[in-house]
């Protein structure tokens, strides 16, 4: 049995930037100031969770007392490793991107900046308490906050592709909330509570046709916001965001909310026991797959490098889900390593784009000859994020995709093996243009060295050399990989495992 | 039948009384009309209610010496009920007469299409 | 005089009405002064009365020391005390914040308004606490009476919608007497508590059976339940603001509460009320849908926000005809939730238009650069009518999906689920309008500057649109404290 200990930090972790939030509005009128709000809460933040990472690590799980919400069901925050690895790479990568957000609004000098800045802080707020929820009403409650709180994100430049985009966005998040809410509702009346619990607790509580209708409930919930096809429509769309949105919330905090939940609602309400026995796990597996390799196709397509970037984050959105859905332990471990992969190169190279954008206005992929030789830096980040995203060694996404690999031969689905091959291919396919057009091509206007300004370079500079340290030491400084070898372990034997490795 | 109609003939009248007013404010245009239907329909509802008090042989509920016992007199409740209807009509009425003279100063007409129509305006 | 307080509670108001137009010729400022003392009496002892019923149980005042069945008595559960502090606090609200829009009126239409409004709430009040099915009927016409010259108030528009609504209410008022005409015809009583006890042999008697129907087509329309709706949007569209806030606040709400009150405490919720309960439901669900796709329809603001309330009176209606206590507790949360999120929404749209003129919804563009609190509230308000946590909305929208499920009633699941996407098209065009979009220069010139509201009306705003969260984040001890309580089947 897993040690449950009462500890308020989870609380704070969620607390301390909606805090954050209102500090922000009121110094609205002092940039510095506010600014300094921001860096001072992603700094608190990340040292709460942090603070957390011992106790998860020695196998306790850290619980709030439950405030008593909707009869019976409590708003519950637990820590558990699953949720400690999310929090962990959302807290920590909002520092860094919060830097970079100051260089990106200011060097292209946008304004609403409070706005921008609080929305931002409401949204990791809702992040730790997705992270931390210890039952579905929470994770609902906190999942529909970060809907709304992004909003004002992605309509930040309130131009009418802006608006559009933010109806778009709001149309499928909000209709697929409904779903979510319906199915939290209908599993706390089928299993009262409805509280997480690794390995599942819906087993033997309904028959195998109500469990069916209602997992398409929660896929399509969580499914929008993890952009599996055929809900991923508003991610391209909302790419109109300024590119620290994109970078954070489209690649690591909203995105990975759904991919979270996906993976909560497959290991932590289903099970993959039950999963499988109600033959749901191979359509799930079947839809991540058909989502990698479409959406890899459709990237090739797309000539604007944030939406190329989009649809990239649709397909590696899918690798989570489809550990999830394979169900063998490996390819579990290595879906959840995935969410920290992704996170790590994904957020690289979405700060690439934005430092492009932010010093040349450039933002197709046929402008970017020369750039390799203009921003040496921002190229060569860019060059390690593809070469993590393909699954280059030694860098982040190897691990992963290697376990996922792994995890597929031995639960004896060899096919998935030939889609995360194909998609390999595909996605050298669609970033080797943009590489080898900054190295090789002929820029316009001569070969002049317009790096970005440091604000930006160093966060963009930091992700990248981390997720080369984390491809080489995948369980270096905040131990991800043994966080995530505890939660697939947990999964699948149906506790709260120790601390060790899966064979 | 005969027997039916012979105890239930008021409240045919009732009903018939009732519905009058009802077609009144659904079909009349003109608004003064309206009001009198609704009038109308008020006062079924207050013979409905004097005629549960009503009982065959009953003397008005004024204590007569050596006249003993309930069933000798008609039961005032409802005399009382309404008397208090009937002042909610008449101020209803009231309060609907003075709408209509706004109405009529302003727009000239009680005929409701012409007044719904230079509503618009 | 603590043992009078539920007298009180409707007739401070009362008494204080009638003095009203004679303080509003000596001054203005005294007749303001008056009602709102009068009012936060009014909700004090309100207040004070439901805390007393929930800790002690039911609260039997007889008005003039008659005990009943003879004497006329007043009932205070935590039900009635409940609705009673619901009500005398939005009273309280708005009177506070129409001060402003009587600046100019003259000093007896000052006390007139003033002295109608108290009448209103003292009718309202009186609905809430009596234990007498007739006493309820003169109560409800006070109310309405009163209403009635309120609304007319604002123009001759209004006057129109006034008599209109008139006509229509007094229609719904006399077939409700009719209903009790039934009830006492069969029981002999007028009495709640002795009719419950005395309709029990009798519950399918035709006469019971006719009086349910005239009882829910009478309330049917006070509450503008789909199809008897048709007064409503020309009413709330041109009555002044304060009115059409109060009265799309609380008036709806206390007519769904006698339909609740007699269906259920009176008429246990059984027998020939069940069938007058699958129409309520259904007639709901359809209005749910039939009003937010109106709503979506229109360019004034108030028509939206008018045809919002016949599809949120839906849900209420859907709640209770669930009749399972999941469904009612939601329908209970709805009246509360809806209550403080359309008078919010009223109020700004009120201060918009006194404020600046503009009531269609075009001409929203930019309203947040010139009017950034009160557009904050209608934020709040919104989000909590789509139901977005952790706003109160989200909890009462919650418990009705939750006892749909319960009750297998998926159509009511779907039509909830909708209507919230529904509201989020109309809510969300408001939002893009007044945040996102721009004015071109020379529509810049044509818009007024307009500033924000004064403090008296941003003040009650405010509040509601705090009380938004406030309700949310705590509906767990409002529904474990008082609602729970409310229940039919209550504890005590």
């Amino acid at each position: 049995m897993p040690d449950f200990v009462l500890d308020y930090r989870p609380l704070w972790a969620v607390l301390i930037t909606l805090v954050a939030a209102g500090l922000i509005l009121v110094t609205g009128r002092w940039p510095n100031l506010r600014e300094a709000v921001t860096g001072a809460a992603a700094l608190g933040k990340f040292a709460i969770v942090v603070s957390m990472l011992p106790a998860v690590l020695s196998g306790q799980v850290l619980e709030t007392v439950p405030l008593n919400l909707v009869s019976g069901l409590t708003l519950h925050l637990r820590v558990d490793p699953f949720g400690l690895l999310f929090a962990l790479v959302a807290s920590g990568l909002w520092m860094v991107t919060s830097m970079y957000s100051v260089g990106y609004m200011r060097t292209l000098g946008y304004g609403h900046q409070t706005g921008y800045f609080a929305s931002f802080a409401v949204c990791l707020s809702a992040t730790m308490g997705i992270a931390f929820a210890a039952n579905l009403i929470t994770f609902v409650i906190f999942y529909e906050i970060l809907t709304i709180a992004t909003y004002p994100l992605v309509i930040h430049m309130r131009t009418p592709e802006a608006i559009s985009g933010g109806r778009k966005y709001l149309a499928y998040t909000l209709i697929a909330g409904q779903f979510l809410v319906v199915a939290v509702i209908w599993t706390h009346l089928i299993a009262p509570g409805a509280g997480f619990q690794p390995g599942g607790f819906l087993a033997g509580k309904a028959s195998a046709a109500v469990l069916q209708v209602l997992f398409f409930f929660f896929i399509v919930g969580t499914g929008v916001k993890a952009a599996i096809m055929p809900l991923h429509g508003w991610l391209p769309t909302a790419m109109v965001a300024p590119t620290p949105v994109s970078a954070l919330l489209h690649a690591v905090a909203v995105v990975k909310a759904g991919a979270f939940g996906v993976i909560r609602v497959v290991g932590y309400v289903y099970g993959p026991q039950l999963l499988g026995d109600i033959g749901l796990g191979t359509v799930l597996a079947w839809l991540a797959g058909f989502t990698i390799i479409v959406a890899s196709v459709l990237a090739l397509a797309e000539g604007n490098l944030k939406r190329r970037l989009a649809f990239s984050t649709v397909g590696q959105l899918s690798y989570v889900v489809l550990g999830g859905a394979l169900g063998h332990p490996v390819a579990l471990l290595g879906g959840i390593f995935h969410i920290v992969a992704h996170a790590f190169m994904k957020i690289t190279l979405f700060f690439c784009a934005g430092a492009i954008y932010a010093t040349t206005h450039k933002e197709k992929v046929s402008e970017m000859d020369g750039l390799g030789r203009q921003m040496p830096v921002t190229m060569g980040a860019f060059t390690l994020g593809s070469i993590g995203i393909v699954g280059g060694p030694l860098i982040v996404g190897f691990v992963s995709k290697w376990h996922l690999l792994v995890g597929a031969a031995k639960g004896g689905q060899e096919v998935f093996i030939l889609v995360l091959a194909a998609s390999a291919l595909l996605t050298t396919g669609y970033f080797f243009p943009v590489v080898y057009r900054a190295y090789f091509g002929q820029p316009e206007e001569g070969g002049r060295v317009r790096e970005a300004v440091p604000f930006l370079l160093i966060p963009l500079g930091v992700t990248a050399l981390l997720s080369v340290v984390l491809g080489v030491f995948s369980n270096i400084g905040l131990n991800f990989f043994q966080l995530a070898t505890m939660a697939a372990t947990s999964i699948v034997s149906g506790g709260v495992g120790p601390a060790g490795g899966i064979q | 039948m005969w027997a039916q109609l012979s105890t239930h003939l008021q409240y045919w009248f009732i009903a018939i009384l009732l519905l009058l007013g009802l077609y009144g404010i659904l079909n009349k245009q003109n608004l003064m009309k309206k009001l009198m239907a609704m009038n109308i329909m008020q006062v079924a509802v207050i013979i409905f209610f004097l005629t549960l008090g009503q009982k065959a042989g009953g003397t008005p509920p004024v204590l007569i010496k050596g006249v003993e016992g309930a069933e000798a007199y008609v039961n005032p409740l409802p005399h009382a009920l309404m008397l208090t209807a009937v002042v909610v009509s008449l101020s209803t009425t009231g309060v609907a007469l003075a709408l209509l003279v706004r109405i009529y100063r302003h727009y000239g007409d009680l005929e409701e299409p012409d007044v719904l129509r230079r509503l618009g305006k | 005089m603590t043992e009078h307080t539920p007298a009180l509670i409707v007739l401070v108001p009362l008494v204080s009405a009638l003095l009203l137009p004679i303080l509003a010729l000596v001054s203005k400022v005294l007749a303001r002064g008056w009602t709102l003392v009068a009012l936060l009496g009014t909700h004090a002892g309100s207040v004070s009365t439901l805390i007393y019923v929930l800790a002690n149980g039911r609260w039997h005042y007889y008005l003039g020391g008659w005990a009943p069945p003879w004497g006329i008595e007043y009932v205070l559960d935590p039900l009635g005390a409940g609705m009673a502090t619901l009500v005398s606090f939005l009273a309280l609200l708005v009177a506070f914040y129409s001060g402003p829009y009587l600046k100019d009126a003259a000093p007896l239409k000052t006390g007139s308004f003033y002295a109608l409004f108290l009448l209103v709430t003292a009718g309202l009040l009186g609905m809430v606490v009596t234990g007498d099915v007739f006493n309820l009927f003169v109560f409800l016409e006070i109310s309405a009476l009163a209403t009635y010259g309120l609304v007319a108030m604002g123009g001759h528009r209004a006057t129109v919608a006034a008599f209109r609504y008139l006509i229509v209410g007094t229609i719904g008022a006399t077939f409700y007497l009719l209903g009790i005409g039934y009830l006492y015809a069969v029981t002999g009583t007028l009495n709640m508590a002795d009719l419950a006890e005395r309709i029990m042999p009798l519950l399918n008697s035709q006469a019971v059976v006719v009086a349910v129907a005239l009882i829910l087509a009478g309330f049917g329309i006070k509450m503008a339940l789909f199809p008897l709706h048709g007064w409503l949007p020309d009413t709330y569209a041109y009555a002044p603001a304060p009115v059409t806030t109060f009265i799309s606040a609380v008036m709806g709400k206390v007519a769904i509460y006698v339909l609740y009150r007699v269906f259920y405490f009176i008429l246990g919720g059984t027998g020939p009320v069940l069938p007058a309960l699958t129409v309520l439901g259904w007639a709901g669900a359809v209005g749910i849908l039939a009003g937010s796709l109106m709503a979506i329809a229109q360019r004034d603001f108030w028509r939206m926000l008018a045809y919002s309330s016949i599809a949120q009176m839906g849900y209420i209606a859907v709640g209770l005809s669930l009749g399972n206590m999941m469904g009612i507790t939601g329908a209970l949360l709805h009246i509360l939730n809806h209550a403080v999120v359309k008078g919010g929404l009223f109020m700004v749209a009120g201060g918009v238009f006194w404020r600046t003129g503009i009531r269609d919804i075009p001409s929203f563009i930019q309203m947040s650069r010139r009017m950034p609190m009160s557009m904050a509230v209608f934020v709040a308000a919104a989000l909590s009518m789509i139901g977005i946590p952790p706003t109160v909305g989200f909890f009462s929208k919650w418990y009705l999906v939750l006892a749909s499920i319960e009750a297998s009633a998926w159509p009511f699941v779907i039509v909830i689920v909708v209507s919230s996407l529904l509201n989020a098209v109309y809510f969300f065009r408001i939002i893009e309008n007044s945040y996102l979009r721009f004015r071109t220069a020379e529509e810049d010139e044509v818009a007024v500057g307009g500033t924000e509201l004064p403090a008296t009306m941003l003040v009650p705003m405010v509040v509601l649109g705090v009380a938004v969260f406030m309700l949310g984040v705590l509906s767990g001890e409002v529904v474990t404290n008082i609602i729970s309580f409310a229940l039919p089947w209550g504890t005590q």
